[in-house]
């Protein structure tokens, strides 16, 4: 037996902190933690020092103040004798509500341009580009821009839509069987009404109406219910290859229950009319919403086009000639073959273009909309001159809600992704 | 049975039969029509709903583009024009506004007479590119590509011409310091080069500077930054923003792609706070808190205030495509590097980053169009972009009240076509670059 010895353990010298490749990346670190915090505090110091020549200190005391302005859409109630904080809470609905319905219209045109760019129809194909294209090129501001002045150049007042007594006609007509009337200040759209509704709970937050709750309850347990009746079509189908037909049967489980508890509690929709100057009767949606959130899907539909069109393309034709090989009809292919596996390069860029479309509705500042930025960022900055908190608490409210998409639309990544053995 | 086939043929023909036309509907337009256009129901019906919206647009927008007015002085002339020679209740584009007005939206309110320098800073900034973008140009011409930030700030700014040339001094100091240190230590040399501009700037520019402008007083007509505005504001803002935040995008990048926990957390939380936020709060942050954060009574120019802050912004997005570059290099380069026996810098810079940047140019590019078109929200901090800025202002001269169209079709052709042609140019560059690694 050899002992081989180790070479005799140098004592630890300084200089091995810079040249040694064991301890020179701790050196880095601690130096870059000292300069970073350095920075920072350099920055803390500043703004105390500026604060101090102000004569402003730093608290978010304000928020409890009555805010004295009012917003025009508002999602739960508030009037202007609340506080900032809910003034805050209004906009940041506000802002998540467009972005959610931003999301769902840009992408369902996205899906469909992307589509129809593929399709062997030469003019469709066409036109589906130069959309793409003008869409892409040009900033998002000025299709909101544009958006806005559509509705109020081009639609009528609310006056002409008022009938004539001489000749009994309107100036122009309503849309959608009279009940959408697009004029230069608001969109009049029916309202929902429950005419034996079960009223609402009153919270803090906002009351919770138990109409919808119930509606979404019915909801939930018919897409479980029908959950079970396809499970249990595929068991007959392992157990005997004949797959029993299901579709009338999940149409009725999907579709029944929420009818019933809507006739229930008597759903009623109330179109708008014109009494006096305006439409009551039915929703006023003001034109800032409806260009905001056109200019938006609009913009960010054709980047998902885009992705759209990547993801389908990315999925090789062998695959498609392998399922048809497989005996697999072509609906069978797409949902089982192509889908999953163009949706797993389509996911990704998704979820980035709904954060671009989420952090672009804040240019609500363009048509007035009040948003976030409107109510914390624009209002209540302004008659409270706390700059530093209000945009502080902006950016990491926005923050929030962007890590929180990434969040949700990762595990949702996770779940599609390549299993990878 | 194969002896009676044979025997029954009576009759062989020797000479074909001249082929015949085919089928009209196989041939020419018919049969492009049938392919392109009308290929099942589905398609047909596809087409029909293009159709008629192609009608649909071209009959509500030709009129009003065929009575365009190129020559008047006011909304209410325009009119007047149109309904003179088209009839009561003709509309028409009014592009005499554009003819009147170009140069605002162009240059903003900068000094018609300096025109001549926004022009020159525009025609050397591709002069500047050239030797980078194209490599059989002589590599002397990236000297200027060195020194065109100085030139274009100096141009742009006017003023005199000592406090630029003071700031290419401080560079070309550390350079000096860094290139006599790096014999004796590297880690000396590299602290020289920040350390020496740095001092330099801070103690020896201001009595220099009187100096020189004393003896020497150089310089050109001043322009102060309330002049800028419409596209001259927005490719200033766009270039300024890329070039600066390269350099920090490739640092952020390797960083976060860093086996140090330190510097890829400082890495990674900045990455994500300036990808978290809208661009719009931060250049609120650029317009109202900056003033803030900085020593007290530090008030300088909006416009560098709202550029560091997209540069940062811009940072934080190229960083993102830089290390989707790096990801993307093969396991292979960075293990032949350490073979090799490169340390980490030199690997970085000669087999690293070389690769990885080519592999990030595209999305560089669209990264620089997406800030590009961004630009345009610097009209909330006040500055006149030429999306809303230049066209309120137009507005609210009582000539031009109510114009509203022209100015976007005026400025969205030109974003579309200067983003058009850049997006059109990085697909051209991802072809060109493109090496299999596989």
């Amino acid at each position: 037996m050899t002992s081989a010895s180790d070479a005799p353990e140098p004592g630890f010298r300084l200089s091995q902190l810079i040249y040694d490749t064991r301890y020179r990346s701790l050196t880095i670190q601690v130096v870059t933690f000292i300069l970073v915090m350095a920075g920072i505090a350099w920055l803390i110091d500043n703004t105390i020092q500026n604060l101090n020549q102000l004569g402003k200190d730093f608290n978010f005391s304000f928020l409890t103040n009555r805010a004295g302005y009012d917003i025009g859409q508002q999602l739960i109630p508030y009037t202007n004798d609340n506080t900032h904080a809910r003034a805050m809470l209004v906009g940041l609905l506000n802002t998540l509500w467009v972005s959610a319905l931003g999301c769902a219209t840009a992408t369902v045109i996205g899906i469909f341009v992307g589509v129809l760019r593929l399709s062997k129809n030469w003019l469709v194909a066409r036109l589906m580009t130069i959309y793409v294209e003008t869409f892409r090129n040009i900033p998002v501001l000025l299709w909101i821009l544009v958006s806005l002045a559509l509705l109020t150049e081009l639609t009528p007042s609310p006056n002409e839509y008022r009938i004539n007594p001489a000749t009994g006609e309107a100036g122009v007509t309503m849309w959608l069987f009279d009940s959408i009337a697009p004029t230069n200040r608001y969109t009049a759209v029916p309202s929902v009404e429950f005419t034996h509704g079960l009223g609402a709970i009153n919270t803090a937050f906002a009351p919770i109406s138990l109409n919808y709750l119930l509606i979404v309850m019915a909801l939930i347990g018919s897409f479980w219910a029908n959950r079970r009746l396809l499970a249990h079509a595929h068991q007959v189908q392992d157990a005997t290859g004949v797959r029993p037909t299901t579709w009338w049967k999940s149409l009725l489980i999907l579709l029944g229950p929420v009818v019933v508890v809507a006739l229930a509690l008597g759903f009623k929709l109330n179109e708008p009319e014109l009494k006096g100057f305006n439409f009551v009767g039915g929703t006023n949606v003001s034109n800032a919403f409806v260009a905001l959130w056109l200019g938006l899907s609009l913009y960010t539909g054709a980047f998902i086009a885009e992705i759209v069109r990547a993801g389908i393309l990315a999925v090789s034709k062998g695959q498609t000639e392998a399922a048809f090989a497989l005996g697999l009809r072509p609906n069978r292919t797409m949902s089982l073959v192509v889908l999953p596996q163009a949706l797993r390069v389509i996911v990704p860029p998704l979820i980035s273009q709904f954060l671009n479309l989420t952090k672009n509705s804040s240019l609500a500042i363009a048509v007035g909309y009040m948003d976030l930025r409107g109510t914390l960022g624009g209002i209540t900055l302004n008659q409270t001159g706390r700059e530093l908190e209000a945009i502080l608490l902006m950016m990491l409210i926005y923050l929030m809600i962007s890590l929180t998409i990434s969040g949700v639309m990762n595990v949702y990544n996770n779940t599609v992704k390549l299993k990878e053995r | 049975m194969s002896d009676t086939n044979a025997q029954s043929t009576a009759f062989v023909r020797e000479a074909m039969l001249p082929a015949k036309p085919a089928p009209v509907t196989q041939v020419g337009a018919v049969r492009w029509l049938r392919e392109n256009l009308f290929a099942g129901p589905v398609n047909s019906a596809l087409t029909l709903i293009g159709m008629f919206l192609v009608y649909t647009l071209v009959t509500h927008f030709y009129p009003w583009f065929r009575h365009s007015v190129w020559n008047a002085n006011s909304m209410a002339e325009c009119r007047a024009a149109v309904t003179a020679s088209f009839g009561d209740g003709a509309t028409g584009a009014c592009w005499a506004m554009i003819r009147e007005r170009w140069h605002q939206f162009i240059f903003g309110f900068y000094p018609p007479e300096l025109y001549w320098r926004p022009i020159a800073v525009f025609v050397l900034l591709f002069v500047a590119l050239a030797p980078i973008l194209f490599t059989q140009l002589p590599r002397v011409m990236l000297g200027f590509s060195v020194i065109y930030p100085l030139v274009a700030i100096w141009l742009l700014w006017g003023g005199s011409i000592w406090p630029v040339t003071m700031v290419a001094v401080g560079f070309g100091l550390g350079w000096l310091a860094m290139r006599r240190l790096s014999a004796y230590s590297s880690i000396l040399a590299i602290v020289a080069a920040v350390l020496v501009p740095v001092l330099f700037w801070l103690f020896a520019v201001g009595p220099l500077d009187d100096l020189l402008t004393s003896v020497l007083p150089i310089g050109i007509e001043p322009v102060a930054s309330d002049r800028f505005g419409g596209f001259l504001l927005a490719i200033t803002i766009g270039v300024g923003g890329i070039v600066m935040s390269l350099p920090l995008g490739i640092i952020l990048a390797l960083g976060r792609q860093s086996d140090m926990f330190l510097i890829k957390t400082f890495s990674v939380v900045f990455i994500e706070f300036i990808r978290g936020v809208p661009l719009i709060t931060l250049l609120f942050v650029a317009s109202l808190l900056l003033n803030y954060f900085l020593p007290p009574g530090t008030n300088f120019d909006i416009i560098l205030r709202v550029m560091i802050l997209v540069t940062m912004f811009a940072a934080a997005y190229i960083a993102e495509v830089i290390r989707g570059g790096l990801a993307a290099l093969p396991r292979g380069q960075y293990e032949a590097a350490d073979a090799l026996g490169l340390d980490y810098w030199k690997a970085q810079r000669l087999i690293i980053l070389p690769q990885a940047l080519k592999i990030s140019i595209p999305g560089i590019v669209s990264t620089f169009i997406g800030m590009f078109k961004d630009t345009t929200l610097v009209t909330f901090v006040g500055l006149f972009d030429p999306l809303k800025g230049i066209p309120d202002f137009i507005r609210a001269d009582f000539n031009w009240k109510g114009i509203y169209w022209e100015p976007f079709i005026f400025v969205g052709a030109i974003f579309f076509i200067l983003n058009f042609s850049m997006s059109r140019y990085s697909m051209y560059l991802e072809r060109k670059l493109k090496r299999d690694h596989r």
